[in-house]
């Protein structure tokens, strides 16, 4: 596989990849005059892991942001299963089956893990707010296939023992596996994922690159993840982006980009914070 | 029994009656404040236009009559027939839907993001002009407001109570009928948010506006079904309100005996504003029948905010509200 690869093709370890899911074209972020991303374009292939990589401030949660509707970029264009994506709201790209979780964790702190991963199935279900009241059998079926699908997540990600504690009380590292327990409720077709082991145990870690890399073999779910550390993107992804100061400054596979010199003397030289 | 516990007790009954209102009102405050952060200083004047509309359409009121007939020199008032209660009631309940769409389509669509001082002077904006909103609409003349519910001393309970202790209780089927309606709302309203989509919804945007953003929740969506339910939240008090004692101006000062309520209760909670209000309500009238002789009467303006007051130096986050934890 080689840098800007069109896709399909089957890897060694027998997943199959497609074609182009999401292309991100020429983008540009800024705020006030602070230049987040600068001209960045890349692409996601369909059944793929594609991580982002670089130094803190380097822009790639900004680069998740505007994937997922929370950042509107000045300039540069999304292309999302073949056609131009307008600017949409987040919940917009919810609907569009893209599922996220966040670098700092957003979860609903007041709930139970349960009701948490249920929030995930809202873009799932049909129902209407009066077809509720009046039809409760069919909420009711809505429901119990809902709670069917959480119970498979919740079985897949170990965490049938917390199911019913309520998220405040847990620690971080739990709480980061909650997190992508939501977002894999809605059976996304693309999954990002912002730091998802930033703060974990080396143990922690180690459970969490195995979820995510289970996630992409079983469902075929595309992702796009953003890490820290060098090493543990070397183990997850198919294909690299790897940033700095805004700027695209290496693509392709693992191999190609660590024996990239300006991206080895990002990551010797400098650190931004 | 000696007839002072008895009377106090008939005292406490009635409290708890009247606190059923404060906590309606009080609850309209909390949905709102809990989904948006929002302090919804116009909620008692929605409660007062919404019985306004209400009394208008069973009247069979032209509304803007006044404007109408002034600019087209007609003079025209009513429509000459009489709406049915019920009818009328969800009439009202879409009248209240769509001022719930303009809100938010016209205010805090605008608004996003802005410091909560802001919103909350927005609410004050709002307060005022819906108070003249309604006068335009329906007039500024105290209205009688009977959509059927029975009023007049409870009959049975006087009996019961006369055969029990002597001495017959007066308690306003009114009341009695308020308290009913009130705890079928309050029903209606747990089970919506615990048990519908809708429901779920809109407690993941009370708790977190980004992760309800990425779970495919549409604020705005969420904000007008709030504004809504607080609609009808406040339709509900007017009518009980209106049907007790006229709907005039004085109805959208109901709002001001919410505020201690909310102190007691706590902004964000729902069992705080129900409790509170019952508290507040049986409070005042305890204090009154009590205390109020010895110290010249009239504690009834006054105790509600001593009492809120007192728990703000110390219980702040009220008797149910998170509690408050700098973070540092
Ligand atoms: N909401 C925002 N407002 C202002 N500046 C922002 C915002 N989000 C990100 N930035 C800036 O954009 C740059 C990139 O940040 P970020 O995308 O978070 O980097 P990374 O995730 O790679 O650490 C930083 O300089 C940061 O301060
Ligand atoms: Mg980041």
């Amino acid at each position: 596989m080689s840098n800007g690869s069109e896709g399909n093709f089957v890897t060694t370890d027998g997943r199959n990849i497609g074609g182009v899911m999401m292309e991100m074209k020429n983008i540009t972020l800024r705020f006030g005059g602070v230049v987040a991303l600068e001209n960045i374009s890349f692409n996601i292939l369909e059944g793929e892991v594609r991580a982002i990589i670089g130094p803190n401030g380097a822009g790639k949660s900004s680069m998740l942001n505007v994937i997922s509707g929370f950042y509107i970029p000045q300039e540069g264009e999304v292309i999302f299963q073949g056609s131009p994506r307008p600017s949409l709201k987040p919940f917009e790209v919810a609907h569009q089956g893209i599922a996220r979780t966040f670098q700092n964790i957003a979860l609903f702190e007041g709930m139970s893990v349960l009701d948490n991963v249920m929030t995930g199935r809202l873009t799932k279900m049909k129902t209407g707010i009066f077809s509720q009241m009046i039809w409760a059998g069919k909420a009711e079926r809505e429901e119990i296939e809902n709670r069917e699908a959480v119970e498979k997540i919740i079985d897949f990600l170990e965490i049938q023992a917390i199911r019913k504690t309520p998220v405040s009380r847990l620690p971080y590292g739990l709480k980061k596996r909650v997190e992508l327990a939501r977002a894999l409720a809605a059976e996304p077709n693309l999954l990002l994922l912002d730091e998802p082991m930033a703060g974990m145990n080396v143990e922690e870690k180690q459970d969490m690159s195995r979820f995510i890399l289970d996630v992409n073999s079983e469902f075929g779910t595309t992702i796009a993840l953003i890490e820290h550390d060098m090493g543990v993107v070397m183990d997850l992804s198919d294909r690299v982006v790897v940033m700095d100061y805004g700027r695209k400054i290496g693509d392709g596979t693992p191999d190609e980009v660590r024996n990239n010199q300006e991206v080895i003397d990002a990551y010797l030289g400098v650190s931004h914070d | 029994m000696p007839d002072q516990v008895l009377f106090a007790a008939e005292v406490m009954l009635n409290g708890l009656m009247a606190g059923v209102l404060y906590s309606l009102v009080a609850l309209g405050f909390v949905l709102i404040f809990k989904a948006s952060g929002i302090f919804n200083y116009a909620q008692g004047v929605m409660a007062l236009f919404a019985a306004l509309t209400l009394v208008g359409i069973m009247d069979g009121q032209v509304p803007f009559s006044h404007l109408i007939n002034a600019i087209f020199g007609t003079n025209i008032h009513h429509f000459g027939w009489h709406t049915p209660a019920l009818l009328a009631i969800i009439l009202t309940i879409m009248v209240m839907v769509l001022f719930a769409w303009l809100v938010q389509r016209f205010i805090f669509r605008h608004l996003v993001n802005q410091e909560p001082i802001i919103l909350f002077m927005a609410t004050i904006g709002l307060a005022y002009f819906l108070e003249g909103v309604g006068d335009l609409m329906w007039g500024s003349d105290i209205k009688k407001l009977d959509v059927g519910i029975p009023k007049g001393m409870n009959e049975t309970i006087e009996s019961i109570t006369h055969g029990a202790f002597g001495y017959g209780f007066f308690i306003d089927n009114l009341d009695i009928f308020a308290t009913f309606v009130a705890v079928i709302l309050v029903a209606i309203l747990v089970c919506f948010s615990q048990y519908t989509k809708q429901g779920r919804a809109l407690r993941a945007v009370a708790d977190d506006h980004q992760a309800a953003l990425s779970v495919g929740i549409s604020l705005s969506y969420i904000w007008i079904l709030v504004w809504s339910i607080a609609g009808f939240v406040a339709l509900v008090a007017g009518t009980i309100w209106g049907a007790k004692s006229g709907v005039q101006f004085s109805l959208s000062l109901i709002a001001l005996k919410a505020l201690p309520v909310l102190m007691l209760g706590g902004f964000t909670s729902i069992p705080g504003a129900i409790i509170g209000g019952l508290i507040i309500g049986v409070g005042e009238k305890l204090f009154e029948f009590l205390v109020g002789p010895w110290i010249g009467g009239a504690t009834e303006n006054w105790f509600a905010y001593v009492l809120a007051l007192l728990f703000l130096v110390f219980r702040p986050q009220g008797l149910f509200g998170e509690k408050i934890i700098e973070r540092v």
